[in-house]
């Protein structure tokens, strides 16, 4: 405190002056540290990310004496895909996956979007708590009772089946994502359209229904990849000629020797149109996974 | 008709006709909930009090409680199902918050490549299950897989991993990891770009360290985002199945045997649905619990920090 009452030397100034560049270059060495220690820890975190689907799909072209080999080099080759639709009949398990996924996401949003609409305006509130409550209940306790329900409607085995259960999926969860965003659109556009004498249904689909697209996109795409992905409902309700691609690819692990080329070759097919919708729609696919986590 | 009543029933009618047209956009839905949820859980209720195979020929028999008293008094399977479930939701649901909060702090500000890496990092959990469980299978594989290849050139032994009763429910969760820390991060990502900036500014005027703001602001304004984060896990990692199954099977022996697959073992492929309906009243007496407990915490987190 007394050195601030003393008029400063040439001499003391160039020596504070000296001291500042020198913190400088230290905040500026720390910084540079600190931006390489982030990069190095950021290409650990993706080599680790991407490790085990890079090794998929490069198992898939690798022949069987090159995955069993101990060396790590290999020759490249198309068999293992050309073998999976030529000997295990993927396109038709494809086909049905597509099926399942389409049907059960395009009737979901049939059910879910007035749903989540009359939720958000109506105050159906006890609607909004069951099916959150679908979220949380384990899928598998509504297997036994679906099992036996279809067993005695004939429908186990179709795609009906299938569709009816994913649905128990996609339906809350398009809800879920549906209905804060219909809280949060202005309620006057709706008003006044009203008022010019529209009916409800109308307000409802030519008013909310364009405003929400962008949340629309979201609740499809996720319903879309939950149901493609899905195992468990499949793995019990498909038939022979119904089989999605999941439970497919599990059957190839039951043979006693497994075809670990035919199979990477099938689990790249099944993750490839996953992994492309997830690049191209990333912005809807982040805001499907962290929906409902993050208030406002 | 009077007059007076004609007139209140068109007061009325327009009243009744909205009430009507605002259920016919739930009463699909609620259809659809009744009879693919409600009855379902119902059955389940009904069907855990009788011993029953599947069979059209033979109905189910009615028990009484002894599906339960037969579960709880079992400690071969059904006891250690439910510690393994737990341990197994723990150690995932914790080590995947710690990492993701980490994760997402790296990526809290912007960078060239930084939507990249963003998207990149989805890729596990978009990735069908089953499809990466076999990846996983291969890379795990004692003799050709990479981790063993791995091992022996750097001149360490190789691990049996699934193939070991100690081991395998372990590799199962690094799997698990694998698969949802980037749903972690992500989470406490959009919770961190959400958060107010004047706490940081006055904390840059205190001069307070950047590990000191991070203790002092960033966690305990992110603790009802990371709480919700792990309900939303936690319901999941509890309900495993996709990889458990299609990796072990449960096994070798039991060691890998969570709820849901004892469940599911119980149900299709030993067809004891009495008990299997009884074990499933269990598992979602236990999920159902779990998520109560976290609603309420967050809840009075919530109203905490409002005040």
């Amino acid at each position: 405190m007394t050195n601030a009452t003393q008029p400063l030397g040439p001499a003391r100034s160039l020596a504070i002056s000296q001291e500042a560049s020198a913190s400088r270059r230290r905040a500026h060495i720390r910084r540079i540290l600190f931006g390489t220690l982030r990069a190095a820890l950021l290409v650990l975190v993706m080599v680790i990310f991407l490790f085990p689907i890079v090794w998929m799909a490069l198992a898939a072209f690798q022949s069987h004496i090159d995955i069993i080999s101990p060396a790590w080099g290999f020759e490249p080759t198309m068999r293992n895909f050309e073998k999976v639709f030529e000997e295990y009949n993927f396109l038709q398990y494809m086909w049905n996956s597509f099926l399942v996924a389409t049907f059960s996401t395009l009737l979901s949003l049939l059910l879910g979007l007035p749903a989540a609409y009359a939720i958000a305006r109506f105050h159906y509130d006890w609607l909004g708590v069951v099916l959150l409550a679908a979220r949380i209940v384990p899928g598998i306790t509504f297997l036994v009772p679906w099992y036996i329900l279809f067993s005695r409607t004939g429908l186990n085995g179709t795609y009906a089946a299938l569709i009816l259960s994913h649905m128990i999926v996609s339906m809350p969860f398009i809800v879920w994502v549906m209905v804060p965003f219909f809280e949060g659109l202005p309620l006057e556009v709706e008003e006044s359209a009203r008022i010019d004498g529209a009916s409800m249904l109308g307000t409802f689909v030519r008013i909310a229904l364009p405003l929400a697209i962008p949340a629309i996109m979201t609740a499809t795409i996720m319903s879309f990849i939950f149901s493609w992905n899905n195992f468990m409902f499949s793995l019990v309700l498909a038939g022979d000629d119904t089989r999605t691609l999941p439970v497919a690819i599990f059957n190839f692990i039951t043979y006693a020797s497994v075809d670990w080329g035919g199979l990477m070759a099938a689990a790249t097919i099944i993750t490839l149109p996953v992994l492309v919708i997830t690049i191209f729609m990333q912005r809807y696919v982040v805001s499907g996974l962290t929906a409902g986590a993050v208030k406002g | 008709m009077s007059t007076l009543q004609a007139t209140q029933s068109r007061v009325r009618r327009p009243g009744y006709r909205r009430r009507l047209h605002r259920l016919g956009f739930i009463l699909p839905a609620v259809a659809f909930v009744a009879i693919m949820m409600a009855f379902p859980i119902a059955y389940n209720g009904w069907l855990s009090f009788h011993e029953w195979t599947g069979s059209a020929r033979r109905a189910p028999q009615y028990v009484g409680t002894e599906n339960y008293t037969e579960l709880f008094t079992e400690s071969e399977r059904f006891f250690p199902a439910v510690k393994r479930t737990f341990l197994f939701s723990t150690v995932v649901v914790a080590v995947e918050m710690v990492l993701g909060i980490g994760i997402a702090l790296l990526l809290r500000n912007a960078f060239p490549g930084h939507t990249v890496i963003k998207t990149l990092i989805l890729l596990p959990m978009v990735a069908t299950p089953v499809a990466i469980s076999m990846a996983w299978l291969l890379m795990l594989e004692p003799t050709i897989g990479v981790f063993n290849k791995m091992l022996r050139d750097i001149g360490m032994t190789p691990q049996p991993f699934l193939g070991s009763q100690s081991q395998a429910l372990w590799v199962l969760m690094v799997v698990d990891i694998w698969q949802w820390t980037p749903m972690m991060a992500m989470i406490t990502l959009a919770g961190l770009l959400s958060l107010p900036d004047d706490p940081y500014e006055a904390a840059l005027v205190d001069g307070a360290s950047s590990l000191q703001s991070f203790f002092h602001i960033t966690l305990p304004l992110l603790v009802p985002t990371l709480l919700t984060a792990v309900l939303l896990r936690s319901i999941e990692a509890l309900k495993t199945f996709d990889i458990i199954y299609t990796m072990t099977r449960g096994g070798p022996g039991f060691a890998t045997e969570t709820l849901n697959t004892l469940t599911y073992v119980r149900a299709f492929e030993y067809f004891r649905l009495g008990q299997a309906s009884a074990l499933l009243v269990v598992f979602f007496a236990i999920v159902l619990g779990i998520s109560v407990i976290f609603i309420q915490m967050r809840r009075t987190v919530s109203a905490r920090q409002a005040i």
